[in-house]
């Protein structure tokens, strides 16, 4: 991003308010900050216009598909590492199917697709899109299919095959959404080019070796489309690692436009296409496509993209503090957790389950789990204890006892010697709980 | 067109050792590692001198304690039989190397004595010709006596044993430097105390090509985002010189096993089994795309996987 003075010397210096800020130099301050546009100046020439979109582009272009009451965002992302900052935008995961299948094939898979959509943590996990194949390479059965999918789901498409011609009606009949169209290769560029103009829509490049992939990408640029996505599918994880690192670091850090935009990967199935997607989540694609919509591939890559995807800065986690589930009264149980989203979540409904009101004192082991957190020192009898002096637990809880987690049984000597508590040792899973508790009353 | 790609190299190199010893250094394992020796990110090859292909190994258990239902249900009656599970991983899933894991000395569980401990060690070692990682029950105090005792039954195998951590680094570094053995020092998740472990075993004496650090695997699903991230700033601080950090790292996978996510039945999130697996094997790929050096795996099933993983890491090499 260029700085004030250097914005400043584009623009026309003749302070007419016009953009709502008094002088020229106070526009070119928030311009800086990224708090205007540059459209917002009605004087300002074209060629200093785009000299000015250019180098104040991010280093990966931002680009939004899929409903427009729903809209994914991909790219904008400017880190190598996660640590460093954060990633920003999620992988899109999508699941294929094909035109070329049977009506009930098609079908079944849709119905799996829209199951895959899962609570976790507090946050939604769910499919983004599906991918449509040309594999017929004729054009009615890609639209037939699009409509279907359009009418009985609300996923973001994407669209690929070889032929511009073929995938025209269908990327007409779900505009609204705004489908990503592919894929574009040195010999249908030109045609796919004038198919993602039209409609305004993303379009996807695919070349062998970056060199040529290069190439196409400025080609696509040059023809004035904006929206571009780089197909980065390798079949060997070495290839696949080496080019997706490459282009996001010659992106990020030598703003090197061709490389620019967010990536696809074309993960396939099986273990394989298990291993490409855990690839593609940690290290930098933007959108998966796996050929499987199985729930025990994708809940766990869901998972992790979910992981991956936390602020390092501001870990998935829930406050500190005395909880009541139900409607506890001074001697209902008291259970002990940690802070960690996802075990407070799994606790919390665990206890709801039992139909017993119950308290749940919450630690703050800075997002860690019970487990890590007891291995990593953070949940300790110690820190219990002063928890529990902190909140004043002993007289807001008359039962005179704690129910801590099995996993921690080892702190109970220490915590009874510290607090003078009773320590029940709980089950070690939390869906042991309901039972728990309904033999406990 | 020639695409000029930007390469990083850096100063700093992870140090190379040796785990487990043949008859030719004075042991009796059938294999030895060189371990270590990572000169750039993790399978950087275009940027790098030679890469290096992290190691699978697989754990043994001693109790059946905390041990999931899907891989009691799948792997057969060799768990509970620690030589023979064991054996079986070196003989059928093709292990790297065993990490023995001798829970039972729990004082507040079976309470097993040193000697026992001891005794079983010395089983293995004649049931199995794979090198060995030895790791204590977690209890300081009793871990003092099982790792001095398991040490001696160990001599001159080069095994490594941990953890080390703050409370009881000393009598691990003693253990390990009378018989020849290294030691893994224990990282909480938090790179200056990995820092601190290696300082304070190499300030006691034990050279840095004998140490390892384990950061601490947590499952997917469970924190595995604290492992990534800390796993990599610990290889970045490594290539770019800090000779504090430049062990090779350990990660115990299986804890993916302990997550209720992984291994509850629930229809809603497909095939307990399979699930699982990928569960495991998800969050080994992701610690061994961070640099891990060493990784354990529970079941069998995620060590062919995470083989070919690997193996597609390495270009197929």
């Amino acid at each position: 991003m260029p700085t004030a003075i250097e914005i400043y010397k584009l623009l026309p210096k003749k302070n007419c308010g016009e953009c709502k800020f008094p002088t020229c130099l106070a526009f070119a301050m928030q311009l800086a900050n990224k708090k205007v546009a540059i459209e917002d100046c009605p004087y300002i020439d074209d060629a200093a216009k785009t000299s000015l979109q250019e180098s104040g582009a991010p280093p990966i272009r931002l680009i939004k598909f899929g409903p427009q009451d729903a809209q994914l965002e991909i790219g904008d992302e400017t880190e190598l590492f996660r640590h460093d900052k954060k990633f920003y935008h999620p992988t899109v995961l999508a699941v294929s199917m094909n035109d070329s299948m049977p009506e009930e094939e098609q079908e079944r898979i849709l119905q799996q697709a829209k199951k895959l959509e899962f609570e976790r943590a507090g946050q939604k996990l769910k499919l983004d899109a599906l991918a449509l194949r040309n594999d017929t390479g004729k054009a009615e059965p890609l639209e037939r299919l699009a409509r279907k999918v359009t009418g009985e789901s609300k996923f973001a498409i994407i669209l690929f095959g070889k032929d511009p011609e073929a995938l025209r009606p269908a990327a007409l009949a779900c505009k609204d959404r705004r489908p990503v169209v592919g894929t574009a290769d040195k010999t249908n560029l030109t045609g796919m080019i004038s198919l993602a103009k039209e409609g305004n829509l993303p379009l996807v490049v695919s070349a062998d070796n970056l060199d040529e992939l290069s190439e196409l990408s400025s080609k696509a640029k040059e023809s004035g489309l904006q929206d571009i996505i780089l197909d980065l599918t390798r079949e060997e994880l070495a290839s696949q690692l080496k080019d997706l690192t490459i282009v996001r670091r010659m992106a990020v850090k030598s703003s090197y436009r061709p490389f620019g935009y967010p990536t696809l990967m074309r993960a396939g199935s099986g273990e394989e296409g298990v291993s490409r997607a855990t690839l593609g989540i940690a290290k930098y694609s933007s959108i998966v496509v796996l050929d499987v919509a199985d729930p025990a591939v994708l809940y766990p890559l869901m998972t992790l993209r979910q992981s991956i995807f936390t602020d390092p800065q501001v870990p998935l986690q829930v406050q500190e503090k005395l909880y009541e589930i139900g409607s506890p009264k001074p001697e209902s149980p008291l259970l002990l957790t940690t802070n960690f989203a996802l075990t407070y979540f799994t606790v919390a409904g665990d206890i709801e389950k039992s139909g017993v009101s119950s308290w749940l004192l919450v630690a703050n082991t800075e997002g860690l789990s019970v487990m890590t957190a007891f291995a990593a020192g953070k949940f300790t009898a110690e820190s219990v204890a002063k928890l529990i002096l902190k909140f004043g637990i002993k007289d807001k809880c008359t039962s005179g006892s704690i129910i801590i987690p099995g996993m921690v049984s080892r702190m109970s000597g220490k915590l009874n010697e510290l607090t003078g508590m009773k320590i029940v040792v709980g089950p070690r899973e939390s869906s042991g709980i309901p039972k728990f508790l309904k033999t406990l009353s | 067109m020639g695409l000029e790609i930007p390469k990083q190299r850096y100063s700093g190199k992870v140090v190379q050792t040796r785990f487990g010893a043949t008859p030719e250094h004075g042991g009796t394992r059938g294999k030895s590692y060189m371990i270590g020796g990572s000169d750039s990110l993790p399978f950087h090859a275009f940027e790098s001198e030679k890469i290096v292909a992290p190691l699978i190994g697989m754990e043994v258990v001693d109790t059946l304690r905390g041990m999931d239902d899907v891989s009691l249900g799948s792997m057969g009656d060799i768990i509970g039989d620690p030589v023979k599970w064991a054996r079986t991983c070196e003989n059928e899933w093709n292990a790297d190397f065993i990490n023995i894991k001798l829970k039972s000395a729990n004082p507040e569980e079976e309470n097993r004595s040193p000697e026992e401990c001891a005794s079983l060690v010395s089983e293995i070692l004649r049931a199995t010709k794979l090198p060995l990682v030895i790791y204590g029950c977690g209890s300081a105090e009793k871990d003092a006596k099982v790792i001095d005792a398991v040490s001696q039954a160990a001599a001159k195998e080069r095994v490594f044993l941990g953890p080390a951590d703050q409370d009881n680094y000393k009598t691990l570094a003693a253990a390990a430097l009378s018989n020849g053995h290294g030691v893994i020092g224990f990282a909480n998740l938090d790179i200056n105390i990995a820092k601190q472990i290696v300082i304070l075993l190499m300030d006691f004496g034990v050279k840095r090509e004998d140490i390892m650090v384990d950061p601490l695997q947590a499952a997917l699903g469970m924190g595995i985002e604290y492992t990534y991230s800390t796993l990599e700033r610990l290889r970045n601080g490594a290539l770019m010189g800090d000779s504090s950090l430049q062990v090779p790292m350990i990660c115990d996978c299986s804890v993916a096993l302990g997550a209720r996510e992984a291994v509850e039945v629930n229809p809603n999130t497909g095939d307990t089994l399979q699930r699982a697996i990928n569960w495991e094997t998800i969050t080994a790929q992701t610690s061994v795309l961070a640099g891990v050096d060493l990784i354990v795996v529970r079941h069998p099933e995620s060590l062919r996987r995470v083989r070919k993983i690997v193996s597609s890491l390495m270009g197929g090499a």
